[in-house]
C-alpha cells in the first residue's frame, strides 16, 4: 500500500434502505491517473464524498497518501485537493480574490506569486479582476480547478470535470489534467464519458449500481468484451456466399453485402483470414478491423446492452 | 500553529469574506437598512396617531423597530448560507483543513455587524423624528448589549435554516416567521389592547420580553422580570441555533 496514492477496501455506503456504494475495491498507483466510470446514480459523487472526508462510509476503509481517511481526517485535508461536480467558485468574488482566498485558507504568504502563476496558468488573467459571476461556464471550471490547485495538494480529486463542457473547453480540461500528472501528482477523477477516461487514465473501474464490475487499464478493458470483427464487403452476392462458406463463425449481412469475422484483431489472425480469402480466389472489396471502443466495453458491462435488446426486439414484434 | 489561533485566522479570512460579499451588494444592505426605515416613517406617521398608548407614540414604536430592523437583515444571510451549501463553495471548504466553525461564524458575525447597522440607522432617524429615550449610560449599554445577543441568537438560527434549507428560496422563506413574530408582539400596539388568543400569543412569544425589556431600558425604567425571560430566549435561540447549524453541517455533503 506504500506506492498507493488512493487505497480503497471494502467500500459500502447506504442511504436508508437505498444501498449506494455496495463493497468497493480499488488502488490508485501514485502519479497516476485513475478513472471511476459509471452513469449517474452510480455512486461516483458518494465515492467521491468519502475518499475526501466529506461523507463517512458504513464500512471499508479509505486511505489517502497512507493516511485512513475516517481518522487522520486532517492529514488527508492537508494532502487533497477536490473539484466537486459543480463549479464552487465564490461568485461575488473576483477570479484574483477566490485565489487569494485559498491561498490566505492555506497559510501561504505572500500569495502573490501563486495567485499570478496560476492566473496565468488557466489563462484567466484577462478576467482576473473581474466578479466570477461573470464568468463563461468553462472559465468558471478552471477558475475552480485553479482553486484547487493552490498550495500544490499531491491528490487531487475531479468529480466530472468536464461535465457541461464545450469540446474545446473539455480538451483544455483534458490538457491541464496530464501537466499534473506529469509534475508527479495523483489524478483521481468521475466520469461518465468513455472517450474521457480512454483519453487521461491508465487504470479505469467501471462502476454500476454501486458495484464495480469491471477494472483494468482501457485497453484490458477492451479485451474482455468480445466482439472485434473483421468486416469484409464484397461487390456481388456470390462472392458474399464463397467467402461465407469457407469463413467458419463468419455472419452474414446479405443486404449490405458483408461478413462479419471474429477476430482478435492481431496480425497472425488476419492474415489467416486474407490467406484463406486467397487460397480460395475471393476477393473482398473493403477490409476493415472493428476494436470496441469503452462505449461497447461500457454497455456490455454494465448490461445496458441488453436493455437497448429488450427495446428492439419489444418494438419488433409491436 | 494552535487550533485556536488557526479558527481564530480562519474566522478572520472568512468574516473579510463576508465583508466583501456586504460591500459588493450594496442593494441588500440598504434594503436591509431601508425597509425598516420606511416602516418606521408608516407607523410613526400614518397609524401611530390612532394608536393609544403611554407617551409619545415614536417613544413606544422604537424599541420594536429595533428588533423588527434585525430580523429583517436575516432573509439574506439564509440565502447566502444556502447558496455556499447548495454551490458547494461549503463541501470547498469541509475538504480542506479549515476550522468548520469559522465558515459559520463568518456568517454570523457579518450578520449581526449588519443588523447593528440597521438598528443605528432606527435610532438615529428616531431622533430625528422626536425620539427621546430618557436611559442612563449603563441602559444604554444594556439596551446595545440586548440588540447585540438578539442578533448574534437570531444569526445562528438563521445559519441553521440557511444549511437545512433545500433551495435559496425555501432558505429566504424560513426566516419569514422571524420577521412577522413582531407584529404579533408588543412591538407596535400594547397587548392588552388585542383580542383574546392573539393577546396570549404576544404575550408569552419570545419578541414580547426583548421589546419589554428594551423599551424599559430605553424609558428609564428596566424591568428585571422582562429582562430574565428576554434573556433566557436569547440564550435559548443561540444555544438551539448553534447546534442545529453544527450538526447539520457535519451532516450534509
Amino acid at each position: 500500500m506504500r506506492n498507493s496514492a488512493i487505497a480503497v477496501q471494502g467500500l459500502r455506503k447506504a442511504y436508508g434502505d437505498k444501498v449506494v456504494l455496495d463493497g468497493i475495491d480499488f488502488e490508485v498507483a501514485s502519479g497516476s491517473v485513475f478513472s471511476l466510470l459509471g452513469p449517474n446514480g452510480a455512486g461516483k459523487t458518494t465515492t467521491v464524498n468519502i475518499a475526501t472526508t466529506l461523507m463517512r462510509a458504513d464500512a471499508g476503509t479509505v486511505h489517502v497518501a497512507g493516511h485512513d481517511v475516517a481518522t487522520a481526517t486532517r492529514q488527508v485535508r492537508r494532502l487533497i485537493g477536490v473539484t466537486g461536480q459543480f463549479a464552487a467558485v465564490d461568485e461575488l468574488l473576483s477570479g484574483r480574490e477566490n485565489l487569494q482566498l485559498m491561498a490566505d485558507l492555506k497559510r501561504i504568504r505572500p500569495a502573490g506569486r501563486v495567485v499570478s502563476g496560476l492566473l496565468e496558468r488557466f489563462d484567466l488573467v484577462e478576467s482576473a479582476d473581474k466578479l466570477a459571476s461573470t464568468y463563461s461556464g468553462g472559465m468558471r471550471r478552471k477558475l475552480d480547478l485553479a482553486m484547487t490547485l493552490v498550495g500544490g495538494p499531491q491528490v487531487i480529486f475531479l468529480d466530472e470535470p468536464t461535465t457541461g463542457l464545450d469540446p474545446r473547453s473539455r480538451r483544455a480540461m483534458w490538457d491541464i489534467v496530464r501537466e499534473l500528472v506529469a509534475d508527479g501528482t495523483t489524478i483521481f477523477l468521475t466520469t461518465q464519458y468513455l472517450e474521457e477516461a480512454d483519453q487521461l487514465a491508465e487504470q479505469v473501474a467501471v462502476l454500476d449500481h454501486g458495484r464495480i464490475v469491471a477494472q483494468g487499464t482501457p485497453a484490458e478493458l477492451k479485451r474482455q468484451v468480445p466482439g472485434t470483427h473483421v468486416r469484409l464487403r464484397f461487390t456481388a452476392a456470390h462472392e458474399l456466399d464463397a467467402a461465407a462458406a469457407i469463413l467458419a463463425g463468419a455472419t452474414r449481412d446479405d443486404q449490405e453485402l458483408t461478413l462479419r469475422v471474429p477476430s482478435d484483431g492481431g496480425s497472425r489472425s488476419l492474415r489467416a483470414v486474407l490467406d484463406r480469402l486467397d487460397e480460395h480466389g475471393v476477393n473482398a472489396e473493403e477490409f476493415s478491423v472493428h476494436t470496441p471502443d469503452l462505449d461497447d466495453v461500457f454497455l456490455a458491462l454494465t448490461g445496458r446492452t441488453d436493455t437497448t435488446h429488450t427495446n428492439a426486439l419489444e418494438a419488433n414484434a409491436r | 500553529m494552535s487550533t485556536l489561533a488557526t479558527s481564530f485566522g480562519d474566522s478572520a479570512v472568512m468574516l473579510r469574506r463576508n465583508a466583501k460579499h456586504t460591500l459588493r451588494n450594496p442593494v441588500a444592505l440598504f434594503n436591509a437598512v431601508l425597509f425598516p426605515l420606511v416602516m418606521m416613517l408608516m407607523f410613526v406617521y400614518v397609524f401611530g396617531g390612532a394608536f393609544k398608548v403611554q407617551g409619545k407614540y415614536v417613544d413606544y414604536a422604537v424599541p420594536g423597530l429595533l428588533v423588527m430592523a434585525i430580523g429583517y437583515g436575516l432573509g439574506p444571510t439564509a440565502a447566502a448560507v444556502n447558496g455556499d451549501m447548495t454551490k458547494g463553495i461549503i463541501n470547498r471548504f469541509k475538504a480542506m483543513d479549515v476550522s468548520h466553525g469559522a465558515v459559520l461564524a463568518g456568517h454570523v458575525v457579518s450578520t449581526t455587524v449588519r443588523a447593528l447597522i440597521a438598528d443605528a440607522a432606527i435610532i438615529g432617524l428616531g431622533f430625528a423624528m422626536g425620539f427621546r429615550p430618557h436611559a442612563s449610560a449603563l441602559d444604554w449599554f444594556g439596551a446595545i448589549g440586548l440588540m447585540l445577543l438578539l442578533s448574534f441568537a437570531l444569526s445562528w438560527l438563521t445559519v441553521a435554516m440557511g444549511l437545512a434549507a433545500r433551495t435559496v428560496e425555501s432558505a429566504g422563506m424560513a426566516t419569514v416567521p422571524l420577521i412577522m413574530l413582531p407584529f404579533l408582539s408588543s412591538a407596535f400596539v400594547p397587548a392588552d389592547t388585542m383580542g383574546a388568543g392573539v393577546r396570549q400569543f404576544a404575550e408569552y412569544q419570545p419578541f414580547t420580553p426583548v421589546i419589554e425589556t428594551l423599551r424599559g431600558l430605553l424609558t428609564g425604567h428596566p424591568d428585571t422580570g422582562h429582562l430574565v425571560v428576554a434573556l433566557a430566549w436569547c440564550v435559548g435561540f443561540a444555544v438551539v441555533g448553534y447546534l442545529w447549524a453544527v450538526s447539520t453541517f457535519r451532516k450534509r455533503a
